[in-house]
């Protein structure tokens, strides 16, 4: 547990979490902490725990046992729910009602005053693209500008912690790269962001830290870039050929641990991506072959986040 | 925070929600089907080619109106907002479950007295008196938050289907209006039929309903009004405690 002056510094604070349905345990006694200011990222793959985790912390649900604080309150209490923003996955507004009015809904439900809200919203809605749409009913948004809104929903209160589900997934380009340089605007103006995500390039572009969970337990906590590093056996060549190879040929160099086709290329992973360009160099050569490009990789946040569920899966 | 200001802060909370679902549901088919439609057709089988007299036939309209009006919305919001997926954000506002189903209620409510107040100038019209109006505004007040008490307690069942709950409500809403003196005042009906229809809480209103237009109720008043509080107590207590257990199942 952390001592008294670090839980002060804390917006969320999870200890040993367990939630079932029925049989499944959905979320299997998971603790961790989130600092004041900080931009979390919750991944996992689907089913693993992440929404069931959120929705407890929003307190949609209640969990069977262990506890959870947000700022400092318990998850669930008005108390605590009165500080948070929410953005929950596959959420929808009011499809009646127009931008607006759900705005001024969520502003009564807040008790934000109404002079307050109408000049917040105006500015949120501003930033998000929908002020010409404030007065449209919502049925007549895509999804897109559906997202935005629930975004701004979840700002009317000036909350000091948003707890945000999946908020890009199956949008367009335009609208996910809008709520991202939000999410960054807010974050960097001291707003604690709890991102739940599956999306590797969305946690590794925008999290301070992040958390791996599979199968109900978190497997990893840490900076994404930190992350990436400790995965050894995850550095890769990845080289193009201006003629066909065959990739039995590449999977039997020295070096090699396995071997992904991506598109037209061939990504060779390996403990050593100093001798195996060596041993590709030779083995071009040797089979006359042209190298179009050839790259050293770094892991990546997928292929940590890859390691180590498959490394939680292997000691299941 | 004081235990009264946040009663009070829940108290405006619920009444936006009222609001909300005043301004999306009452235009919703389900509630102009089951809440205005059935009720007329219902009571027009039943006096058309019939020589009655409008003081015997005014409280039972005035009953059936209610209290189908005021079980049409409740039963329904909550199953439907989990249907269009709204019900997750506003469960996660820092509004209880009792707030969001007194929302629910009130809103029912309002749709119950609003509606109702069509039979009484309908009935004045034809040239009904009514003995004592005050004591018949307080029994449509009072039974019309019983009976969208009672339809909250419809949609307890975790089916995010609203054709779901409108067919459970049904299975008990039109046995109810034929076991409720709606059609036979109590006083006609047999010993067997009476002991039926004291566990009604539409009986209640009639009776109050017959007291002031007929001047003749079957129970005291007191006994009326008692009886419907008790009713309405049960169905509230029930609707919150038995949400708190389905609503998150909902999600």
């Amino acid at each position: 547990m952390p001592d008294e002056g670090q839980t002060d510094n804390l917006a969320v604070e999870v200890r040993n979490l367990t939630k079932r349905y029925g049989q499944l345990v959905a979320v299997n006694g998971i603790s961790f902490e989130v600092r004041r200011g900080e931009l979390f990222g919750f991944l996992g793959p689907n089913g693993a725990g992440k929404t069931t985790t959120a929705r407890v912390l929003t307190g949609v649900i209640k969990a069977d046992a262990g506890t959870a604080l947000v700022m400092g309150s318990k998850a669930g209490s008005l108390k605590a729910k009165q500080t948070a923003g929410v953005v929950p996955e596959m959420a929808n507004a009011y499809t009646d009602l127009s931008g607006w009015d759900n705005l001024m809904l969520m502003a009564e439900l807040y008790g934000v005053p109404a002079a307050t809200a109408r000049e917040r919203n105006e500015s949120w809605l501003r930033a998000l693209g929908l002020l010409e749409r404030k007065d449209s009913l919502v049925k007549t948004y895509s999804k897109g500008m559906k997202q935005r809104l629930i975004l701004c929903m979840a700002l009317v209160s000036d909350p000091e912690v948003l707890f945000l589900d999946e908020p890009t997934s199956g949008l367009d380009v335009q609208s996910a790269r809008l709520i991202k340089d939000l999410l960054r605007r807010l974050n960097a103006g001291g707003k604690t962001i709890f991102l739940t995500t599956h999306d590797m390039d969305e946690a590794n572009q925008l999290c301070d830290r992040v958390a791996i969970i599979n199968e109900g337990k978190i497997v990893a906590i840490d900076a994404p870039e930190r992350l990436r590093m400790a995965t050894s056996g995850r550095q890769s060549v990845e080289v193009s050929f201006s003629d066909s190879v065959s990739p039995e040929s590449l999977a039997s160099l020295a070096g090699v641990n396995t071997l992904q086709k991506v598109g037209d290329k061939y990504r060779l992973y390996t403990d050593d991506p100093g001798e195996l360009v060596v041993a590709v160099v030779n083995h071009s050569s040797a089979a006359r072959l042209k190298i179009v490009s050839l790259n050293i990789l770094a892991p990546s946040l997928e292929d940590a986040f890859v390691a180590m569920t498959e490394k939680e899966a292997g000691h299941a | 925070m004081p235990k009264t200001a946040l009663i009070w802060q829940q108290m405006r909370r619920s009444l936006a929600i009222a609001r909300k679902d005043i301004r999306i549901y009452y235009s919703k088919g389900p509630v102009v089907i089951f809440g205005v439609l059935f009720p007329v057709f219902l009571f027009l089988s039943y006096t058309i080619g019939r020589h009655l007299n409008a003081d015997s036939m005014i409280p039972g309209l005035l009953g059936m109106t209610l209290f189908f009006t005021a079980t049409s919305i409740s039963p329904i919001v909550v199953p439907w907002e989990a249907q269009q997926r709204t019900l997750e954000r506003l469960m996660s506002c820092p509004v209880t479950i009792e707030t969001i189903i007194m929302g629910d209620v009130a809103a029912s409510f309002a749709f119950g007295i609003g509606v109702s107040l069509v039979p009484i100038p309908l009935g004045l019209f034809m040239g009904i008196s009514i003995s004592s109006p005050l004591i018949l505004a307080l029994a449509i007040i009072l039974a019309a938050f019983c009976f969208a008490s009672l339809g909250s307690v419809f949609s307890v069942p975790p089916t995010n289907t609203p054709a779901t709950v409108n067919m459970i409500a049904s299975v008990v809403k039109f046995p109810v209006v034929f076991i409720s003196g709606i059609f036979i005042a109590l006083d006609e009906l047999p010993a067997w039929g009476q002991a039926i229809a004291y566990i009604s809480p539409l009986t209640y209103f009639t009776d109050i309903s017959r007291s002031c237009i007929q001047g003749r109720g079957h129970l005291p008043l007191a006994v009326d009004f008692g009886i419907l509080i008790a009713f309405t107590v049960l169905f509230l207590l029930l609707a919150t405690k038995l949400h708190q257990r389905t609503m998150p199942r909902r999600i």
